[in-house]
């Protein structure tokens, strides 16, 4: 694998825009048009630029608004007014593109096709398009005959079977799952805009409901409402703007044939199977920088199932392949408000309290904590956080993984 | 730790809540299940399975179909338990199941397991195919532990 990357610190997030977070379904009778307006214009202030200057869109998801609608930068340009648009694209697949947007969008940037470019999600579940239940509720197409029949229909049932896996391979327990989710919520207490905010409990974590064996209700994230927009630009621009950049020092997608459609086919081959499918891409991101897991100051793992956070930590080589139960349970996640740093030599992991805790828009809440973090400005910051990791949603390729850097 | 929880009899889903489709490349496996004869997809050329069906072997890029008939038993590789029919959101108590096809290397399904409680499912269970009808006059494989 080839060491170094030719586009490394040359451009940088400069804007952030969010709306409030809303329970799922809570947030009509606004539109999710007016949603993703609200967090691009938020990024454009942020940024200290005028909504005309934007002139590039880079996606992810195969440009879907949830998994149900789409964007369409026409629309957008329609809606908000930008004078002229010079670059728009999008990377393909889901939720596992998130972070790698940063990646299009550098090479749109790099080929000197536009000069701001945004990154969107917005989600918004009406009562008739459940998010958890899309799988199911499609008619089989005839790839998907060969799994939906077998009552597989929800992203959680699909996650459990890789998590049985890994129970089975290296006696991974459900304590391991609850630690995920306890030591993240600790990370919402202060948060204003978070959605579970309460302490969490062991007790309270096994009482949870069972809904598909071995993973329980408190171990799915939250299904949210909202928008997140961020604004990515060249590091000669990001000098003008006005906060201190988040230098994009690494970035890559893909992954490899052994994962392909993950847990909509299941045909993966030990030890791809109980993983995360992040091995290839992590890879990628550490031959660029040079850098390893050590060497971060924070990371923003994408949370959408505890047991996936445990997997990524194994695949980014935070702890060996098979010991991500023991690091986890050894406190290694956990964030040390009084001394704004890791426990036990660990790693903080999710300090806005992730997809599980905090909000769900697949995945942009990440980018936006890691922002925060570089700029030195998170809510739970890290001190000194030179180095953040962001990660995408452990799913059908690309996935993808960013690290950014404090200017 | 809690304590392991106690389901009883794993189900199979009920077949006339089921539905597939299938295309030109799919189509022989499913035509081979309805007369109860469990199949994968094999390169001709070269001999690899692959499953779902598709077009083109991954190995060697061929378009050529072997549709053996294999011996219908299969381990299972990991499995859930759900607790609730998908049709109704009704308590029910059924358990997906990834299987390795024996005779099939490399090829899996997904199905339901029945013959023993779901709490009694395990990695590395033995099973054989247990023919299921669904919608529209197809046949489903399904397993039951031997």
């Amino acid at each position: 694998m080839p060491v170094g990357w030719a586009n490394q610190d040359k451009t940088a997030i400069v804007g952030i825009g969010a709306t409030d977070y809303y329970v799922r379904g809570k947030s009509w009778p606004r539109t999710i048009n007016d949603m993703a307006g609200e967090a691009i214009l938020k990024a454009c202030e942020d940024a200290g630029i005028s909504i005309k200057d934007i002139d590039g869109f880079a996606y992810y998801s195969t440009a879907g608004a949830g998994y149900l609608d789409k964007f369409d930068t026409a629309s957008l340009m329609e809606t908000l007014g930008m004078p002229n648009i010079s670059f728009s694209a999008t990377l393909t697949s889901g939720g596992g593109g998130c972070p790698g947007a940063i990646g299009l969008a550098t090479a749109g940037l790099m080929n000197e096709d536009c000069k701001y470019v945004v990154t969107l999600m917005a989600l918004q579940q009406l009562p008739q398009h459940r998010l958890g239940v899309v799988f199911g509720a499609a008619a089989p197409s005839a790839e998907n005959s060969f799994l939906q029949p077998s009552g597989l229909v929800g992203p959680g049932h699909l996650m459990s079977m890789l998590t049985r896996r890994h129970m089975h391979l290296y006696g991974t327990t459900q304590d391991a799952f609850g630690e995920i989710v306890m030591a993240t919520r600790a990370n919402t207490h202060n948060r204003p805009k978070a959605v579970r905010k309460a302490p969490l409990t062991k007790e309270e974590y096994d009482h949870s409901v069972m809904l598909a064996d071995p993973l329980r209700r408190l171990d799915f994230c939250l299904e949210t409402d909202g928008a997140v927009a961020v604004i990515t630009t060249t590091m000669d621009r990001a000098k003008d703007c006005r906060h201190k950049p988040a230098v994009v020092h690494a970035c890559a997608h893909g992954g490899q044939r052994e994962w392909g459609r993950a847990f909509a086919w299941m045909g993966m081959p030990d030890p791809h199977f109980a993983s995360s499918g992040h091995k290839f891409t992590a890879d990628r991101i550490w031959a660029q920088s040079g850098l390893s897991a050590k060497d971060m100051d924070v990371a923003l793992i994408y949370d959408h199932f505890s047991p996936m956070v445990l997997m990524q930590l194994e695949d980014y080589g935070f702890c060996e392949k098979g010991e991500g139960g023991d690091y986890v349970l050894s406190g290694k996640i956990r964030y040390d408000a009084a001394t704004q740093g890791g426990v036990n030599g660990g790693v903080p992991v999710n300090t806005h309290g992730g997809n599980l805790n905090e909000a769900y828009i697949i995945g942009m809440t990440h980018i936006v904590e890691g922002v925060e973090q570089v700029r030195g400005t998170a809510i739970n910051q890290v001190k000194d956080a030179e180095f953040a990791l962001v990660s995408g949603g452990p799913a059908s390729l690309p996935v993808s993984s960013l690290i950014l850097r404090s200017a | 730790m809690s304590e392991p929880i106690k389901y009883g009899p794993a189900k199979l889903l009920p077949g006339d809540q089921i539905r597939i489709s299938t295309n030109p490349d799919t189509e022989p496996f499913w035509l081979a299940a309805k007369e109860h004869r469990l199949t994968a997809c094999q390169c001709a050329a070269c001999g690899h399975f692959r499953m779902p069906p598709t077009a083109y072997c991954p190995e060697c890029s061929s378009t050529e179909k072997n549709w053996p008939t294999l011996p219908g038993t299969a381990t299972v590789f990991s499995y859930v338990v759900c607790n609730r029919n998908p049709k109704d959101g009704e308590p029910y108590i059924y358990v997906p199941v990834v299987v390795d096809i024996d005779g099939a290397p490399g090829a899996r399904l997904n199905a339901n397991v029945t013959g023993c409680n779901a709490e009694d499912v395990h990695i590395g269970m033995k099973v054989t195919v247990e023919w299921t009808e669904i919608q529209d006059g197809w046949v489903l494989p399904n397993f039951r532990k031997l």
